[in-house]
């Protein structure tokens, strides 16, 4: 890192370097808690403002609310189906939430201003801790789902629609978690190095297509994590014929 | 800033897939997230969505009632209407008839009159002409045994 030219401070690149936080034996990654911390206090605050004097005909930020509610209902209710989606909406609404806003939180506020002694503040997300903690809720959610539904008869599940299934459904209990934690990581660091490597290339005006480009990408990421533990879920309630 | 800094010496090496306590304490952080999410969100906004959506079932209910006895009372409004039309019509026709009959009645009373009248001026004009010749005959009579008398007295 001797090369980079001390003057420009916002075209450093970091990887894998964090801020360690020490409880007892254990180590945080602290920029990860710092950033979600931020970032959810901005999407708590937006929540408050929007749901205060909440009335029959919206107006206003009502409206913004109103249409956020039906979109993740309509994502819960098409993967979940009418009887059970009210009790997953929540869980699913605060994945989109909390990854639409860390992902967008991650590449509109400029965090270099924020100077760490150790690593860099940043999208939430591109922390393999942050999406494999998520992908882990969705698959203990989908057990549970299945489980407080079905009893143990959920595990028929494996055996249809014939016993060969058994070892794909089996292994397709640890690729899903998998898939979901890298792939949201995944997309998320690499937009942050892209923007970052063509930052410090050619600061100006340059990375802005693939900033926008991360925009939507960081959007349908979330939709897709949102999408998927709706299915997974879904699958797990789903009634046997 | 330094006061971030909290871990002490023998900080690991870091790296791109460092697992740690993290990734729990991101968990619960996210689990207790769904909660507040749901005291704060989910729960107002939908309350507030389903409310209207019933609101506008039931009005809408309401509506289809309130038009479906207005049509009933439509249609009950019609049917008088055309009683009350089938009504007059035949008041109508029974006037025009009654006034017929009195024409046709009057009228053949005055012509029965006129007749009647006719008839007795034809008689009494018969029974002048019938007398004047009688009594023409009679003075025919005279004339000609007066002539007779004279003649014979000659």
């Amino acid at each position: 890192m001797a090369l980079m030219p001390l003057s420009l401070p916002f075209a450093k690149l970091e990887v894998g370097h964090h801020l360690y936080w020490q409880i007892g034996d254990l180590y945080l990654h602290g920029q990860v808690f710092l950033s979600s911390w931020i970032l959810i206090g901005i999407l708590l605050a937006f929540v408050l403002v929007g749901t205060r004097g909440m009335k029959r005909d919206p107006i206003g930020l009502q409206n913004l609310m109103e249409f956020l509610w039906d979109f993740i209902r309509d994502l819960a209710r098409d993967q979940i189906g009418e009887k059970y989606y009210r009790d997953w909406l929540p869980f699913i609404g605060t994945l989109f939430l909390f990854i639409f806003v860390s992902n967008w939180g991650g590449a509109l506020i400029p965090w270099k201003i924020i100077e760490l002694p150790e690593g860099e503040l940043g999208a939430p997300t591109a922390d393999i801790n942050t999406t494999v903690a998520m992908a882990l809720l969705v698959t203990l959610a989908y057990f549970y789902a299945g489980l407080s539904r079905k009893g143990l008869r959920f595990f028929e599940l494996y055996v249809e629609p014939t016993p060969i299934m058994l070892p794909f459904k089996i292994i397709e209990e640890f690729t899903k978690p998998l898939s979901l934690s890298f792939r949201l990581f995944g997309n998320i660091l690499a937009d942050e190095l892209a923007v970052g490597v063509l930052v410090y290339l050619v600061p100006l005006i340059v990375p802005l297509p693939v900033m926008l480009l991360g925009l939507f990408t960081s959007a349908i990421q979330a939709l897709i994590f949102a999408t998927l533990a709706a299915f997974y879920i879904g699958e797990g309630l789903h009634e046997a014929h | 800033m330094t006061w971030l800094l909290l871990a002490e010496a023998g900080v690991p090496e870091g790296g791109l897939f460092d697992l740690d306590a993290t990734l729990p304490l991101m968990a619960v952080q996210v689990v207790l997230l769904t909660f507040l999410l749901n005291a704060l969100f989910f729960r107002p906004v939908g309350k507030v969505v389903e409310d209207r959506e019933g609101f506008i079932s039931t009005s809408r209910a309401d509506a289809k009632q309130k038009l479906a006895q207005v049509e009933r009372l439509e249609a009950d409004l019609a049917e008088q209407l055309k009683g009350a039309r089938q009504a007059v019509q035949s008041v109508i026709v029974d006037a025009e008839k009654e006034v017929d009959g009195l024409y046709r009645q009057a009228l053949a009373q005055a012509e029965a009159e006129a007749n009647r009248t006719k008839e007795e001026s034809r008689r009494g004009i018969e029974a002048e002409r019938e007398s004047a010749r009688a009594q023409l005959k009679g003075k025919v009579d005279q004339l000609s045994t007066t002539i007779i008398d004279r003649l014979l007295a000659a």
